[in-house]
């Protein structure tokens, strides 16, 4: 499904990502791992098209097309979701509002017919159970005045509703309680589907006894310096990163 | 400015044509005989051209307003044609006697004057030019004893009431612009809702500049009397010139005791064009007076035309309880001057005056809000709320905020709060990284930031002023 051979990215003058590559197929989990400032979010932010990051050399195939030449809307209307790290506020701008314009964008690029308000809500009612949030929340601003916990919960939603092919989440857990951990888990488990994929960003092995993955990356310096099974994650929470060859500050 | 929100930024004016009509225009210039002329071509009584010469003797001594932040060549008040009329347009029995061209023009407006396709739910006078060409559903308004005319109208059918409040909110004297309208409008509207009687239907006028090198003067007065409530709009269009014309209007609104009036504005005067060539100067002076117990006159201003705009919507509360509101969404891009803001002058007891003002910044535009609220010694408990929110679109716009207080009875109330955000690159690539494109996430930030603003609107205009903010804006707003 996604392709990502010897990929390297700027921002600005400064490189960034080194040279990746990772192949995730339909049905996988990825976890990516590593030390702050080693690229996790730049990589995700890369994928999904954000401009101020140049990619210098390689290639990213999606499906077999160059995911690169799309434009970040294409890219989200084509599959991809991308939870932030640091979700963005819109103030003004309600939840509801928000989400169903996206979905109906969204389905409108598939050649669907797009859902009313009324519709809608019938579907919001759904799928805010699935991260157990307040419907109440839908009528607030884009992520406005959430707390850290809530923001997060927030994006799972939105994946929740726009069901992506492939989801990135870029640290998720972070900043969440052990019951927002479960939310979260829950939420991409109930979204697990043979044709679909997800990649985790994610500092805490805790994450990963709820969200099983198939593959655990180290990424370091731009590079992803190991790869392994479930238990590397395990590994990495005894030994931290310094053992691993790449990995040394 | 990133590329996405530059290609947004930049988009036709789609009202920018002109209609052919043979007009009844006068000389440049300006002079007593200017005015004798304009009177008499208006057939007024003796008060009204009294009033005219009186303001133009002190027009005459007065000089051009230099405060605001705005920049622009010196005007030649000699060099206007300070009256033009569509020849078509004489006293008209009904609407049929529209000369079919201007009705045309006004459909292009998407305005119909057309009884028959008439907008539900709202009565329209059409001013075209310096006159009125229609007015809809005015039979039906009479029924309820309301008086919704054209300013020349009422000066022929009602003038015991335009003599009795004429200049009652703004003196001639008042100032520089003020006085050159009191001096040499030519129309405008005119509604008075009688006692105890709430309009059914929202009430609204459109300004249509269409002659070259011509002012447009109006001149509106509302009075709703005691116990009446109104609600009215204004829209206005003009065509795309590569020359600045002037545009001086004056807006009178007075509520008795317990009446209220609610004026909203969509401006979208031409602005000119991406290099700052052309455009309207939009020196207006609205003000309302809150002159009976418990009466309330709010402004509603959605402000996206204009080369300049200089203009200050306020409220005088004198009558005791009295409420005086204002909220404005202003947006200047290429290389719009906007100085706008309110006065909220309390004298009454108790009264209460809210502002909120979002300023809108894009290309090299320039927006100022400008507002004073003045607490006299009289008006014990007065409240004022202020919130002045100002967004920025790109790096080479500007903001600013001029807030004046002046506070003379110490139970007085005050909060401000103020705010400036900018469109970021990371707020759009959220939306599109939700499957929505550039110019519909601009689009949404920008509404979502007006929101409070829009939601004042009477329903109907609401969707149109989001989607005009959206043509202004495009490559910003949608
Ligand atoms: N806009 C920017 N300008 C300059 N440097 C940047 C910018 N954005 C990211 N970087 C740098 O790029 C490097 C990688 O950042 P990135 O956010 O991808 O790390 P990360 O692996 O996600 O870290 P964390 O675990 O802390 O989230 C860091 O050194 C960071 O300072
Ligand atoms: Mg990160």
């Amino acid at each position: 499904m996604l392709e990502i051979r010897n990929l390297h990215a700027n921002i600005g003058d400064k490189e960034i990502l080194r040279g990746i590559d990772l192949s995730v197929q339909a049905g996988e989990i990825h976890a990516v791992m590593g030390p702050n400032g080693s690229g996790k979010s730049t990589l995700a932010q890369v994928l999904a098209g954000h401009p101020a990051y140049e990619v210098t050399q390689g290639t990213v195939l999606y499906d077999g097309r160059n995911l690169l030449e799309m434009d970040p809307e294409v890219r989200a209307q084509e599959g991809i979701f991308l939870a932030f790290q640091y979700p963005i506020e819109i103030p003004g701008v309600t939840n509801a509002y928000f989400l169903r314009s996206a979905y109906n964008e969204i389905r409108k690029a598939k050649g669907m017919p797009e859902l009313d308000p009324l519709e809608f809500l019938d579907l919001m009612e759904e799928k805010t159970k699935i991260v157990e949030m307040d419907q109440a929340m839908m009528n607030r601003s884009v992520n406005t005045g959430f707390s850290g916990g809530e923001k997060k919960r927030n994006e799972i939603l939105q994946m929740a509703v726009l069901e992506p092919r492939l989801a990135i989440l870029d640290e998720t857990d972070s900043g969440l309680d052990i019951d927002a951990l479960k939310v979260v888990a829950n939420g991409v488990n109930a979204l697990r589907r043979p044709d679909n994929a997800t990649i985790v960003v994610t500092h805490y092995q805790r994450l990963l006894n709820y969200i099983i993955p198939d593959r655990v990356h180290v990424l370091a310096h731009g590079r992803i310096v190991k790869s392994g099974g479930k238990e590397l994650a395990l590994e990495l929470e005894e030994r931290g990163y310094d053992w691993i060859p790449g990995a040394a500050a | 400015m990133s590329s996405a929100i530059e290609s947004l930024v930049n988009k036709e004016y789609a009202y920018g044509f002109v209609t052919d009509v043979e007009t009844d225009s006068i000389g440049r210039g300006l002079s007593e005989d200017v005015i004798r002329l304009i009177s008499s071509k208006k057939n007024e009584p003796a008060f009204m051209l009294e009033w005219r010469l009186k303001a133009y003797r002190r027009w005459l001594t007065m000089k051009e307003p230099h405060w605001g932040n705005l920049h622009y060549e010196p005007i030649d008040y000699q060099n206007i044609i300070y009256y033009s009329a569509p020849k078509s347009v004489k006293p008209l029995q009904s609407l049929d006697e529209v000369d079919p061209e201007l009705l045309r023009a006004y459909e292009k407006l998407g305005i119909s004057l057309n009884e028959q396709k008439k907008l539900a739910g709202v009565a329209v006078d059409a001013i075209f030019d310096s006159v009125s060409v229609g007015t809809t559903m005015k039979e039906e308004l009479s029924k309820y004893g309301i008086v919704f005319c054209s300013f020349g109208e009422a000066v022929q059918n009602h003038p015991e009431l335009v003599e009795r409040y004429l200049g009652t909110v703004v003196p001639h004297s008042d100032n520089f612009y003020a006085a050159l309208n009191a001096a040499v409008f030519s129309d405008g509207s005119f509604c008075y809702v009688p006692k105890g009687v709430k309009c059914p239907m929202e009430l609204s006028t459109y300004f249509r500049i269409n002659s070259a090198d011509t002012g447009q003067f109006e001149r509106t007065l509302i009075i709703a009397d005691e116990g009446a409530s109104v609600s009215y709009l204004e829209g206005c269009t003009a065509p795309r010139r590569d020359t600045n014309q002037l545009h001086a209007a004056v807006v009178e609104l007075i509520a008795l005791d317990n009446a209220s009036v609610k004026y909203s504005t969509v401006q979208n005067w031409y602005a000119g064009d991406s290099e700052g060539k052309g455009g309207i100067f939009n020196f207006v002076t609205k003000r309302g007076k809150c002159a009976g117990v418990n009466s309330k006159i709010s402004w509603t201003q959605v402000e996206t035309g204009s080369a300049i705009t200089w203009k200050y919507p306020s409220v005088i509360l004198q009558g005791d309880n009295s409420t005086g509101e204002f909220y404005s969404v202003a947006v200047v891009n290429n290389h719009q001057q906007a100085d706008t803001g309110t006065k909220m002058i309390h004298i009454g007891k108790n009264t209460k005056s809210n502002i909120v003002s979002k300023g809108i910044s894009a290309g090299h535009g320039n927006n100022s809000y400008r507002g004073q609220v003045k607490i006299l010694p009289r008006a014990t408990n007065a409240r004022n709320y202020t919130q002045c929110d100002s967004m920025l679109i790109g790096n080479q716009c500007g903001a600013h905020t001029f807030p004046y207080i002046e506070v003379q009875n110490n139970t007085a109330t005050l909060e401000h709060e103020a705010s400036t955000s900018k469109i970021g690159e990371d707020q759009i690539f959220y939306c599109k990284q939700r499957g929505l494109s550039a110019e519909h996430a601009v689009s949404m930030i920008v509404s979502g930031f007006c929101r409070e603003v829009f939601q004042n609107l009477p329903m109907e205009f609401a969707v149109e002023a989001q989607q005009l903010l959206g043509i202004t804006l495009e490559g910003s707003v949608g």
